[in-house]
């Protein structure tokens, strides 16, 4: 029965995100919508969380593999697009690059500069860490 | 045999987990990134299909039940946010700012790299989506009436080329808190990424799902403010 009444809310809940995405003129999926509601109800403590947590951590642990008959999907559109591919190919491992880089750099350096300001005693290794920062 | 598997419920449904079981084997015994279990069960499939002459509609008939979890699988990303709430209101600022940085730079290297090749706007619009997950991205796409076909590829490789680089960018860029690790992962690899991410450990798997979301909301409003640049 626990597990019924998990999948259950969790079913419950991406229905109303698909209802959700029907209803708002939004680019937003149902799936963002639906992990919104989780949320909101996990913080507000409408569900808690050992009502979700046995099914969503199978959902979660199987959640690559959901990625395959999209992934493949591939080979219907690259007929389409053959000319392009290696463009298409190129900037998307460079930008995803560049985003990677950028973004992890930011939060560290970010995250960093805040947990050193606090603490005094910590001030050397901070203006080490920060230089290394500054340096890349 | 293309008729007896389209019939089949369980055809494209059990082929893609052996693969992925198998592919799965082959990566516990020679731990490298290159061996990315999800790259090489979509390869394996694609060359398994073509070799047989089977159509992916067929594969997919049955394929596409495995697909239906994704979204549960995805609203269930709420759960390690929530269990990381602590880690999110603490760094809230870092977040928000380092996640709109990455979209900014995102969009500037797409425009970049199209003005320097030359593409076509069409193209140029297809792409500017490519970093988020991929309903949104199709969603934004369409809005800026670009090729679907062409979004769904590149976000499909960003996906897989994100989650298998993740963990060696992160070492040579000395990206070592586990918070940035996925918000990096979430930022550019999408959902992909994040599921490499929850292999990091609950901290990088949040971080990610946190990722995914902010970066989703905040494409959709930047994109169409760079599409007009080309």
């Amino acid at each position: 029965m626990k597990y019924v009444y998990q999948f259950m809310i969790i079913a419950g809940i991406s229905f109303l995100g698909e209802l959700l995405n029907q209803l708002l003129p939004l680019p937003v999926p149902g799936s963002v919508y639906g992990l919104l509601i989780l949320f909101f109800c996990l913080l507000t403590k409408i569900i808690r969380l050992d009502q979700v947590e046995d099914v969503g951590g199978w959902l979660l642990s199987i959640m690559p593999i959901c990625f395959i008959a999209v992934s493949a999907s591939m080979m219907t559109v690259l007929k389409d697009v053959l000319g392009s591919l290696v463009q298409i190919f190129v900037i998307a491992v460079v930008s995803t690059l560049v985003v990677m880089v950028v973004t992890g750099k930011m939060a560290q350096f970010l995250m960093e500069r805040k947990k050193d300001r606090p603490s005094e005693t910590k001030q050397s290794a901070a203006k080490t860490r920060e230089s290394e920062a500054d340096y890349e | 045999m293309n008729e007896f598997l389209a019939q089949s419920t369980y055809f494209g449904f059990f082929l893609s987990i052996l693969v992925y079981w198998f592919c799965s084997l082959v990566q516990k015994k020679l731990p490298y990134a290159i061996f990315n279990p999800l790259l090489w069960t979509v390869v394996m499939i694609v060359v398994i299909l073509s070799v047989l002459h089977i159509d992916y509609e067929v594969y997919n008939s049955s394929a596409k039940y495995i697909t239906y979890l994704l979204t549960p699988a995805t609203v269930c990303l709420a759960i390690p946010m929530y269990k990381q709430i602590q880690v999110l209101k603490d760094n809230a600022f870092a977040l928000i700012v380092s996640i709109l940085c990455g979209c900014l730079a995102c969009a500037l290297s797409i425009f970049a790299m199209c003005w320097c090749f030359g593409l076509e706007t069409e193209l140029y619009h297809s792409l500017q989506s490519k970093s988020v997950t991929t309903a949104i991205a199709i969603g934004i796409t369409g809005e800026l009436e670009g090729s679907q076909s062409i979004t769904i590829l590149a976000v499909m490789i960003t996906g897989l080329f994100g989650a298998i680089v993740a963990r060696f960018v992160c070492r040579i860029f000395k990206i070592t808190n586990p918070v940035a690790v996925g918000l990096a992962c979430g930022n550019s690899a999408h959902a992909i990424g994040t599921s490499t991410a929850l292999t990091f450990g609950e901290v990088q798997g949040a971080m990610s799902s946190l990722a995914v979301v902010v970066a989703g909301v905040i494409t959709v409003v930047v994109a169409p403010l760079f599409a007009g640049l080309l």
